[in-house]
């Protein structure tokens, strides 16, 4: 081995190199299969902090895009449903000065839960396909109803009601309307409604 | 013994600062010094990379280069160390970190041409550290590097909104600050 190098110096000095170029390749490649980030990490604790009212006030499709666009560096003051407590969380986490909501996305409410009258809801099944999270039971030519709990209160239910009978009523809080927590679902993987798999997640 | 190392460190931050007093690593003292923000976030990637390139660097020439008696070899040798020191740490902070890499993010490549890193690798070589030396020394510079980026960030930031004459604007007062805070440092000479 010495005498190799004493005679070819310049053979050793290649070699050497390619060694260490091989060995950093190596370190480098298991670095980047070892340490890949599946989507954006940053989008995803964003995506916690969202209402998850699926609204579209904001401008983007839902939640999870302007999540992305926030991480991307959209403005943080985009969320009416979520509001002051929001705007402050996210400015916490990604450590900018909290802004107050821009008036123009809309203006902060108090909970509001949808309700259809039930006496003049024809069955036209439009204010479901319009549900981002799936809250209203019905089906064609059947009376529809809200499931209070799963509603976000978007309002995207009132404008393609044919007959108007959608109300956004104040959602009831206060210790009179306290109710247990619900127990945890028993099976796991359990996908029926759309907080089972946030709570899957 | 801790005298010594205390010494090393106390020598690299403020006697032989590396950019007031031996000027290296002045594309970034001038370039991402505008805002104390930036200037915050690149001195973090930097006192980072700088120690653990000290480091490596060291391991690689003293475990290869100098039994193969390929010396010569040092400096290629230790820009192809450095490159992937910077890699490495992207990828390990994308990980763990996703808002410290926001912070950092757009600065961690820009390291790689920082000579003040290349600049520690080889003083540690020619003043024959040891390894617990070599990371005294790096970390030592590296945090008189990012002393002399975040002072230099908040005077410009002064000088932003100071009335300075015309043909003075810009980089010209950035230059002559730069000047005034080196002669300021010449002036730990007498520390050690």
């Amino acid at each position: 081995m010495w005498a190799f190098i004493d005679n070819y110096p310049l053979l050793a000095a290649l070699l050497a190199l390619l060694a260490l170029g091989v060995i950093f390749g190596a370190l480098l490649g298991f670095a980047s299969v070892k340490f890949r980030t599946e989507g954006n990490p940053l989008a995803e604790q964003i995506n916690d902090i969202l209402p998850q009212t699926q609204c579209g006030q904001c401008g983007y499709p839902g939640c999870r895009p302007y999540a992305e666009a926030i991480a991307g560096g959209d403005a943080i003051n985009k969320c009416p449903p979520g509001g002051e407590e929001t705007i402050q969380a996210l400015a916490n986490l990604l450590d900018v000065e909290p802004e107050p909501l821009d008036a123009e996305h809309g203006v902060e409410k108090a909970p509001m839960v949808a309700y259809i009258r039930e006496d003049e809801c024809i069955g036209c099944t439009k204010c479901i396909q319009a549900c981002p999270v799936d809250a209203i039971l019905g089906a064609a030519k059947q009376m529809h109803t809200v499931i209070g709990s799963e509603c976000t209160g978007c309002e995207l239910c009132i404008e393609p009601c044919p007959v108007d009978c959608i109300d956004m009523v104040l959602r009831k809080s206060g210790i009179e309307h306290w109710q247990w927590p619900l127990p945890a679902p028993r099976q796991t993987g359990l996908d029926i409604i759309a907080s089972d798999r946030e709570q899957a997640a | 013994m801790i005298g010594d190392y205390a010494l090393l460190l106390i020598g690299a931050v403020l006697v032989n600062n590396f950019v007031l007093v031996q000027f290296l690593g002045l594309c970034p003292f001038m370039g991402v010094s505008n805002k104390l923000e930036t200037a915050m976030g690149m001195s973090a990637a930097t006192t980072f990379v700088l120690t653990l390139a000290s480091v490596c660097s060291y391991l690689t020439y003293n475990y290869l280069l100098e039994p193969l008696g390929l010396t010569y070899l040092r400096t290629i040798s230790f820009i192809l160390v450095i490159a992937v020191v910077v890699q490495f740490t992207e990828m390990v902070v994308r990980k763990s970190s996703p808002l410290l890499h926001r912070v950092l993010g757009v600065y961690l490549p820009l390291i790689t041409t920082n000579c003040a890193v290349l600049g520690v690798a080889l003083l540690n070589i020619n003043k024959a550290h040891s390894f617990t030396q070599s990371l005294f020394y790096g970390f030592g510079a590296a945090v008189g590097f990012s002393l002399a980026l975040i002072l230099f960030a908040a005077m410009r930031e002064r000088l932003a909104v100071a009335d300075i004459p015309e043909p003075f604007q810009g980089a010209a007062i950035g230059m002559i600050t730069a000047g005034l805070a080196s002669l300021a440092f010449m002036g730990f000479a007498g520390l050690v």
